[in-house]
């Protein structure tokens, strides 16, 4: 399973382009929708993407991904669900890598060992646990990484050059710098600082450096993507998606394009990004 | 769950990774993660530093009005036909509850961290109180984080931050309650990481809170046992406290878990009834999950995902609980019980008429259970409870519900 993810992120080098790396909310607002997004997400320029787990209580994320996860609670997403996505979603494509993201509660609910059984078979590549720092390795990261299943790092400002090496080790997949201190979906941080930090982690590792918090904008995924080996964009995509509902939060047949609109246009700025952190 | 084996001595946790068996441990975005290693290298010199504890000890006398005093409440005892009771008065410190005990202790931290501003998460809003009280005290601005609903069921409190100099931001994420405003307090801290320090009020959060908080707390039952061998001669056969978090509780509890006469009950907010979705029972009717900061006892549905508690009580009105109290009740040494809005609302009405005390609405939950088991042991026989807040903040709620216009 690691190996999807490593050979789409040789294939971007060898393309001499940043990835664009994509978060959805699974199940918002509902399991259909939100299944035609994710199908449509790697036509429109994704070529990795981040599936949501909804949690009741997202204490990392800001008010967009807050309100989408209440969405897809509320008509009825689960951990479960969230898995027969990206299953579904495998029946059609088996090269895009898929990296859940969430909190750790349901997955313990769920008991780490049937979990991490279910997401190698819905052809999940890799985890991005918030609630779980290197401290915590050995709920999940550790049995994740037995399995086969990438265990992807968040590294932000606050974690310095004597902490980098805690936050590198078991790590795998890439390393996801979240850019800056805040909650998802916070203003764009100067580029300039980082491509510093992306530098500052390249020391550390061998692995792809993504960046992500704040990227909302084909001109931000260009910025950003110059300086790393990954942009990701969570907060300005579930926008799209609430942007494009009925009052009562149902669906338009506009939902899936207002999407596909905003990425296409990511992924042309991804594209148009020279990998200058890459060698 | 399998039971673990009885331990050496209940009083030893947590261990260097914060855990009381499987229970606390710190479940941060990696963001914290530097900020709360920083924050547990203070506490581990603070915790050993004569001045530190020099200046804890004289703000307790002179600030905070310590040792609360240990009250025999003859009426109650005579009216109930049973075992002597005791409160220890905690509801007589300076802002009306225990509360002011942990704010003390974390802001004299804060102070040594060198942080410029003072975060924290509220209820009922006496945490709330507690923490502008310290931040006036020691010259922090001051951000409490309230759920929406609580900002209008507790108006008083509201306005007592604001004249303390507090900011209350209303919470309208999730659905406005006490674990809402927690997660709100956590997006702040993540945010600003350079110059806040967050006030946890209870003793639950990420290591070192949960240890930190009962630490501060414990002055409730070092002074209880002083003051109760002074007037008995002896130990208590029983402790009785409400648990919320579990932060009176855990400063009652702790230094007689080693005392093996002692029995020792926690009381839940049983709300409307267990069968139910309205209760805040975590202890009884929850299991264990990760929330927080911590692994413990949690009000969940079948996918992992938290619900929303319900009691009389505010301050008693999370679905968590401190991870200490579900290694005691795993362990055995603390038993659980949950006590329903109606029993804590005819507890706080008793008490009012024979002892002209005016308890908080969460120790009414705790004297419900006392009224309960007093009758059932012997006169000979010693309950303690701890008093942990004054009731002034709930005569509206209370006034409300028993029709009685204000």
């Amino acid at each position: 399973m690691t190996a999807r993810m490593d050979k789409r992120f040789a294939d971007l080098k060898a393309e001499g382009r940043p990835a664009l790396i994509t978060y959805m909310m699974g199940g918002d607002p509902d399991f259909q929708t939100s299944l035609g997004i994710m199908k449509a997400l790697p036509g429109a320029g994704a070529d990795v993407i981040e599936l949501g787990m909804p949690f009741s209580d997202p204490m990392a994320d800001g008010p967009a991904i807050q309100l989408a996860g209440q969405r897809a609670l509320a008509n009825g997403q689960t951990l479960a669900k969230t898995l027969d996505l990206a299953r579904e979603f495998r029946k059609h494509d088996q090269d895009t890598p898929i990296v859940l993201m969430g909190y750790y509660n349901p997955i313990y609910n769920m008991g780490v060992e049937t979990f991490l059984d279910a997401a190698l078979d819905a052809g999940i590549d890799g985890l991005i646990v918030v609630d779980l720092p290197p401290e915590m390795d050995d709920e999940l990261c550790i049995p994740a990484v037995a399995k086969g299943v990438n265990f992807i790092r968040l590294a932000t400002p606050t974690t310095d050059e004597k902490r980098l090496p805690t936050v590198l080790r078991n790590t795998s997949g890439f390393v996801y710098y979240v850019s800056m201190n805040g909650i998802t979906g916070s203003a764009l941080p100067d580029p300039s600082l980082v491509g510093a930090a992306v530098q500052r982690i390249k020391a550390h590792t061998e692995l792809p450096v993504c960046v992500g918090f704040g990227v909302k904008t084909a001109d931000h995924a260009r910025a950003i993507g110059a300086a790393a080996d990954g942009v990701v964009v969570g907060s300005a995509i579930v926008s799209q998606v609430a942007g494009s509902l009925t009052v009562d939060g149902k669906a338009t047949d506009h939902t899936i394009s207002a999407v596909t609109t905003l990425v296409s246009g990511l992924a042309t700025g991804v594209r148009s990004a020279r990998l200058v952190a890459a060698e | 769950m399998n039971q673990p084996l009885k331990p050496n001595s209940f009083r030893a946790g947590p261990d260097e990774d914060g855990r009381f068996g499987i229970y606390g441990g710190r479940f941060v975005a990696e963001t914290l993660m530097p900020l709360i290693l920083d924050l547990e290298a203070e506490w581990n010199k603070a915790k050993t530093d004569a001045e530190f504890q020099a200046e804890l000890a004289h703000l307790g006398t002179h600030y905070i009005g310590r040792p609360s005093p240990l009250y025999f409440a003859e009426r109650l005892t005579a009216e109930l036909g049973g075992a002597k009771i005791y409160f220890k008065r905690d509801e007589l410190n300076h802002t009306g509850s225990h509360k002011i005990n942990n704010c003390i202790g974390q802001i004299l931290l804060a102070k040594r961290m060198g942080k410029k501003r003072i975060i924290a998460e509220t209820g009922a809003g006496q945490h709330g109180v507690a923490s502008a009280t310290v931040a006036a005290r020691f010259g922090f601005p001051c951000v409490v984080y309230m759920g929406a609903t609580d900002v209008e069921r507790q108006a008083p409190n509201v306005f007592r931050m604001k004249l303390l100099g507090a900011e209350v931001k209303p919470v309208t994420s999730g659905h406005g309650t006490l674990k809402d405003a927690m997660n709100e307090a956590l997006r702040d801290w993540v945010t600003n990481v350079d110059d806040t320090y967050y006030i946890i009020g209870t003793a639950a959060g990420p290591h070192p809170y949960p240890e930190m908080v009962r630490e501060f707390q414990s002055v409730i039952g070092k002074e209880a046992r002083e003051q109760l061998m002074a007037a008995e001669g002896r130990l208590p056969d029983m402790l009785v406290a409400a648990v919320g978090g579990g932060s009176n509780a855990i400063g009652l509890f702790h230094p007689f878990l080693d005392d093996e006469s002692v029995r020792i009950v926690g009381v839940e907010a049983g709300g409307k009834g267990l069968e139910g979705e309205e209760h805040c029972a975590s202890l009884t009717a929850g299991r264990p999950g990760v929330l927080h900061g911590n692994r413990t006892y949690l009000l969940q549905d079948g996918d992992g995902q938290i619900k929303e508690g319900h009691s009389i009580s505010a301050g008693l009105d999370y679905p968590g609980i401190g991870p200490e109290h579900s290694w005691l009740k795993d362990s055995g040494r603390v038993e659980y019980v949950p006590i329903k809005d109606d029993e804590a609302l005819a507890a706080f009405q008793l008490l009012t008429r024979t002892e002209g005390i005016i308890p908080a609405l969460e120790p009414s939950h705790a004297l419900a259970e006392v009224i309960k088991r007093a009758p059932t042991m012997d006169k000979d026989q010693i309950i303690l409870m701890n008093l942990c807040g004054r009731g002034d903040k709930d005569i509206f709620t209370v006034g409300k519900i028993l029709g009685m216009g204000l």
